[in-house]
């Protein structure tokens, strides 16, 4: 068994035994850092045209302290599992920045390797609690099942074969660098992480060595849908092929708006369910409000009440928040996976079930 | 495997350019605007899946099928239900599996081109996420008999799921539908063979389903579409019987099987079944006939929706559909004179209907209900024009008449009174529902505010009775004139008869014992030609009861010092009282829904909706599973989610104490030395005089005082947190059948509580029974050791000593239960009782007692005997108030 594989094995049993937990938001940390152009820019792209500032991204690249110390820092709070700094590389998200597939492929490849290192560096410390990292694979600015243009309902800003190009590009330099897990997240649309799965499924097919995958959709607001319009039933059915390791939501909501979305996935879902809102709703500067106490209090009672395996933060969530968050969820059980009757479970916007 | 056609699928093909020329028309032409409204209009009218075919020579395939299914994500109604994806060119599939974001069918993929090309193209499809139609179809051909068709599809079942690792459920077989009749002696048995091999496939492949394009069936026949449609008809009632699960059909093209001219049936039945080897020539000859011939369309569920408005609101009523009810309530609206005409006419029409049937037998509570709820929500959608009318024209609201309803002081229990509101409501009465716990006062000064021109009474227990009786006396002494009518589960006509009736007598005071009833007795009572008819029956007949009863006179009973004597000794040498793991009260908190769930006892669930009878065997019954089993369908799915968002929250108190038998009482101990009395519980004697068998009271199940030390334990639990908000928001949103689910269901998880949290206590808490290990059928036929008697029921029927047990387990703070003037508990969902734990204790009936035991008991308690005979009025076995009377003369 490859260490890679013994480690999987390790994640797999930790979640057997207790709630895991994920780190926070990475935006606002790497805000509080007070960096320059220049420092976003470093020595490879001291002569870039255009503003690189706000691609945070390509810290992994140019300020590898900074994102090092973000795992630490995450970690150190009482994270399990700590993502890669690579929410937004793939070569559709970076031509904002003219960045292309060497770059890409690079920043992939080097978020991977600084978790991983900070990864087993705390796992050699701390031998009773490994850490883990998972490979951030974030949405696009361009969706599949949606047109650009309200004038011509039919149009598509990119073809599924771009986004599926992209995501695979993407998949195999985090797999390359060492992550432990695929996790695609703040989905928008179902389409575009279907576009992701494939990928998956077709890299390991041809030989790539399989890793957990974590599905992690979006529920935009009080409508109870995707960006896409889809139900969480009609979103599960979509993706449940890929017999992901755990599925989730992350991302928009607050925990109160986000419960009874999570309480719908623990209902029907036959795999580990994983739960990161924001810290409640930004407030009109955009800031995030919600102290540590009042996220953990919520979350603590979803995971006393069974719904959840792995629990973690989005937008505004600091490491305050994460110890607060893994100390509420101590010594909870995980949510029990149960078997649902066999039935054909299609979907469109919404759940259609042929038993 | 009949119970599989409930799940029948029937896939639309009018957005099919091979099934559609229409529609192939508006794609060849680009006109793609007009094909998207196609798609809606199909989903409108009910498709649960639509097929998409854009295999036409003289179009780009491919093409077509990224621009259709583009244009159609960007439409939510027609989004929102799974694509099939339908085409013989893998590239067509493949562009339409790249634009679907939900999980797609793929129609279809063969073993024809060989396996490696079916290997490849299951494993795409299985990365794309989609499920799909496998055609029975290999290298050699179109498997054409039943043999070949289970051969080839088991040859691919086995490679999908062994090396592609594709889902059972996720693969649809389609056994191919050839035409049949077509004079080809070889095609005789087609039909059969497909029907054959539907079952067989279902069979032997669990967890597959079976598809078919059904028009291939009658090929021959195009052009005489009546004889085409008997066959699509015939043929689907056999094959869904034999397993088929989804047909790609044109649901307008079908008739009801019976509805089929019995010559016409017989001889298409001959040809689909390949009955006798004449029958196409007997079906040709009889053929002609019907060419040209309207047949009765009936489009499956939705042929109704073409009908006048008047036709589909009675339909909508008939059959409990909400979905198109406000459009077509504002249709007759628009078509009315005034709103009011709307209910007067085919609203009330449609609940006629739903009376008449509900009084054959035809249609039961549920479904009635649900009628109501229909019922309700057009009502709601026309109110606020009839208050617009009113205003302008200054008219008071007229109705059949009006009800005023309510569950009386003391009593919260309102499921049965919900439902008799309801009925009325659908039968046009209006009804003022006062809720629960209503004082007197309040009742009758609304009736006569109101100018009600019934008052209708209920309650569950006993208590409530004498609640009634106080309510008809002062509805004599305020001198009014409304007819009264009793019901509720512990009334009966006997108590009305013997307790109620005599006290009140300036109009009709009547029994009714079900929600069936209430119509026939409300109508009868408003008729004038009716009433006096129906009252002189009552009359008679009460006093018929009424007689019966005294000339019969009391049975004999036993002095209570014979019955003392005679009183139960269970074994004591056998069973060594065992000490609980805790004194005193705790509060239970650690109990989920999920918990409580196998304990529950569904039996009484079918009885709260008036439908008695044995949980499962009541869903197989053959007058009533119907509607059981679709009572049980919405009670299980608002069960699953009642239990995932906890709608409901269980809290419970518990408690032991050292007790011991002080003659019919039992003294609870403030500590082991057993000399300061913490409590006193205070249990009756029967006085029947037995053949054999002793005279039971609880206290006989304890040790005396002198015998050693033994403990008695006490509970109270509850559902009912979260229950009366949930069913007063759907009640609020006229919606009481969930209203009444809500609560019905709740009522289920409280007692389902106890019989959880008592098999803890044997096993737990008290301990006695460690090793105790029932199944859940077992619990509840209640095969352990122990009871748990409730006050209030019939081995102890005076209801305040739930006084005492709330008050040793601090019930109100601990389970957040408190006790209501006639000591019912509140929240309504809640169960209380005492705890005894000697295998030899057991349940029984007090049965009636005399008056030296009342008189004994007044004492013990501290009461005067008029207390006592008031709280124990249901088991006197005398008549305190004759010998009142007496006494005084």
């Amino acid at each position: 068994m490859s260490d890679r594989q013994k480690r999987i094995a390790a994640l797999k049993q930790a979640a057997k035994n207790r709630i895991l937990i994920l780190d926070g938001g990475w935006g606002a940390m790497i805000q509080r850092k007070g960096l320059e152009e220049a420092d976003f820019r470093g020595d490879r792209f001291a002569d870039y045209q255009g503003h690189m500032k706000g691609n945070n991204d390509i810290l992994c690249l140019t300020r590898p302290d900074v994102v090092t110390d973000l795992h630490d820092t995450f970690y150190a709070a009482g994270a399990d599992i700590s993502e890669t700094n690579t929410f937004s590389s793939t070569v559709i998200a970076q031509a904002d920045y003219d960045l292309g597939a060497t770059e890409v492929v690079d920043i992939n490849r080097e978020g991977a390797r600084l978790a991983r290192a900070s990864a087993d560096a705390w796992t050699a410390k701390e031998s009773d609690k490994p850490r883990f990292v998972a490979g951030s694979i974030g949405p696009l600015n361009k969706m599949l099942s949606m047109s650009p243009d309200v004038n011509d309902p039919g149009a598509r800003a990119v073809t599924f074969d771009e986004v599926y190009d992209a995501y695979r590009m993407q998949i195999e330099a985090l797999n390359e660098g060492g992550v432990d897990m695929y996790l695609i997240e703040t989905i928008t649309d179902t389409l575009n992480c279907k576009a992701a799965l494939k990928a998956i499924m077709d890299l390991e097919a041809d030989g790539l060595e399989a890793l957990p995958i974590w599905i992690s959709g979006t529920i935009t607001d009080r409508s109870g849908r995707t960006l896409s319009g889809q139900t969480v039933e009609a979103f599960w059915n979509s993706v449940r092929h890929a017999k992901p390791f755990a599925v989730g939501l992350n991302c928009a909501l607050g925990a109160d708006l986000m419960r009874p979305h999570i309480a719908t996935l623990a209902r029907i879902t036959d795999t580990l369910v994983a739960a990161y809102p924001n810290a409640g709703l930004p407030n009109a500067f955009g800031e995030y409000e919600e102290t540590p106490e009042a996220t953990s209090a919520m979350l603590g009672e979803w995971a006393q009440s069974g719904l959840v395996n792995i629990l973690g933060g989005c937008c505004g969530a600091t490491p305050e928040h994460i110890a607060a968050i893994a100390n509420a969820a101590q010594g909870a059980a995980p949510r029990e996976i149960s078997e649902r009757p066999r039935a054909m479970r299609l979907s469109g916007l919404e759940p259609f079930e042929v038993a | 495997m009949s119970e599989q056609t409930a799940t029948f699928i029937n896939i639309g093909e009018r957005t099919n350019v091979t099934g559609s020329a229409v529609f192939r028309k508006m794609i060849t032409e680009g006109r793609y605007a007009d094909a998207v409204e196609v798609a809606r209009q199909q989903v409108e009218n009910g498709a649960q899946i639509i097929d998409v075919n854009m295999d036409e020579g003289m179009l780009d395939g491919a093409l077509a099928m990224r621009t259709f299914l583009n244009l159609i994500a960007a439409e939510p109604d027609i989004a929102r239900v799974p694509v099939m994806i339908d085409s013989s060119k893998w590239d067509v599939i493949e562009t339409g599996l790249k634009c679907v974001q939900g999980k797609a069918i793929v129609n279809s993929i063969s073993l024809k081109e060989g396996e490696e090309l079916f290997l490849k193209q299951a494993r795409e499809i299985l990365s794309y996420g989609a499920a799909t139609v496998v055609m029975a179809f290999d290298e050699k051909g179109q498997a054409e008999t039943a043999d070949e068709k289970l051969r080839i599809c088991q040859r691919a079942y086995d490679l999908l799921t062994e090396k592609v690792g594709f889902p059972p459920e996720d693969i649809i077989f389609d056994p191919n539908i050839f035409a049949v009749a077509t004079g080809i002696e070889e095609h005789n048995d087609y039909a059969r063979a497909f029907i054959d091999a539907a079952g067989r496939i279902r069979e032997a492949m669990p967890g597959v389903h079976v598809s078919g394009g059904l028009s291939n069936v009658s090929f021959s026949f195009r052009g005489n579409e009546p004889v085409r449609r008997a066959m699509h008809s015939v043929f689907l009632y056999h094959a869904i019987k034999a397993g088929l699960n989804m047909a790609i059909v044109n649901a307008g093209q079908l008739d009801i099987y019976d509805d089929i001219e019995p010559e016409l049936r017989e001889r298409v039945e001959d040809v689909i079944l390949n009955r006798r080897d004449d029958a196409t020539e007997r079906l040709l000859e009889i053929a002609e006939r019907y060419r040209g011939q309207k047949g009765q369309v009936q489009e499956k569920d939705l042929a109704w929706r073409e009908k006048p408005v008047r036709e589909r609101l009675v339909h909508a009523l008939v059959h409990g559909v909400t979905e198109y009810i406000d459009a077509d309530t504002e249709e007759a609206r628009l078509a009315a004179e005034r709103p009011l005409h709307v209910i007067e006419g085919p609203l009330m029409d449609g609940m006629n209907v739903v009376g008449d049937l509900f009084g054959d037998g035809k249609m039961f509570l549920p479904q009635v209900v649900k009628s109501a709820r229909v019922m309700k929500q057009a009502v709601a959608h026309l109110l606020p024009f009839m208050e617009d009318e009113k205003e302008k024209a200054g008219l008071a609201g007229k109705s059949n008449g009006k009800v005023v309803m309510a569950t009386v002081k003391g009593d919260v229990h309102d499921i049965g009174k919900n439902i008799v509101g309801v009925v009325l409501q659908c039968n046009g009465y209006e009804v003022v529902d006062l809720g629960v716990m209503v004082p007197c006062e309040t009742i009758l000064d609304t009736a006569e505010k109101e100018n009600a021109d019934i008052i209708g009474l209920s309650g569950l227990i006993t208590p409530s009775l004498d609640e009634m009786v106080f309510v008809a006396a002062e509805m004599q002494r305020r001198g009014m004139k409304k007819p009264l009518l009793i019901g509720g589960a512990t009334t009966s006509p006997a108590h009305t008869a013997v307790k109620i009736e005599p006290g009140y007598d300036a109009a009709p005071t009547i029994h009714v014992a079900d929600a069936s009833r209430a119509v026939g007795v409300v109508s009868n009572l408003l008729s004038d030609e009716a009433r006096p008819k129906l009252w002189e029956e009552t009359k008679t007949k009460y006093a018929q009861m009424r007689a019966s009863r005294e000339g019969g006179g009391p049975k004999e009973r036993l002095t209570l010092e014979k019955a003392r004597a005679g009183r139960f000794r269970p074994g004591w040498n056998a069973h060594e009282p065992a000490k609980p793991s805790f004194i005193g009260a705790q509060a239970v908190d650690d109990v989920s829904l999920e918990d409580v769930l196998p304990f529950i006892d569904w039996t009484p669930f079918f009885m709260s909706w008036d439908m008695p009878g044995r949980y499962p065997q009541i869903l197989e019954d053959t007058k009533r599973g119907e509607a059981a089993r679709e009572l049980w369908a919405d009670g299980q799915k608002m069960l699953d989610q009642l239990v995932t968002e906890k709608w409901l929250t269980l809290k419970a108190a518990v408690g032991f104490w050292q007790a011991n038998a002080e003659g019919d009482d039992i003294a609870l101990w403030a500590d082991e030395n057993r000399d300061a009395e913490l409590a006193t519980l205070f249990t009756l004697r029967q006085q029947i005089k037995k053949k054999e068998g002793a005279n039971v009271a609880l206290s006989d199940f304890l040790k005396p005082k002198t015998d050693g030390a033994d403990w008695i334990g006490g509970f109270c639990v509850t559902a009912g947190h979260g229950e009366v908000e949930r069913a007063e928001a759907f009640k609020a949103a006229h919606d009481d059948y969930s209203s009444i689910m809500v609560k019905a269901l709740a009522d289920r998880f409280a007692e389902g509580f106890a019989e959880y949290l008592h098999a803890r206590v044997r096993r737990e808490f008290w301990g006695y029974a460690p090793d105790e290990n029932l199944s859940a059928d077992e619990l509840i036929a209640e095969k352990y050791a122990g009871i748990r008697p409730a006050p209030g029921y019939p081995s102890q029927p005076d209801h305040t000593e739930k006084a005492t047990l709330f008050d040793l387990l601090g019930a109100p703070d601990r389970a957040g239960v408190s006790l209501t003037s006639s000591y019912a508990m509140t929240p309504p969902a809640s169960v209380s009782g005492l705890y005894f734990a000697h295998p030899d204790s057991h349940y029984f009936a007090l049965g009636k007692i005399e008056r030296d035991q009342v008189e004994d008991y007044a004492r013990r308690k501290g009461w005067d005997l008029q207390t006592a005979e008031r709280w124990l009025g249901p088991v006197l076995n005398y008549n305190p108030n004759q010998e009142l009377l007496s006494k005084a003369s």
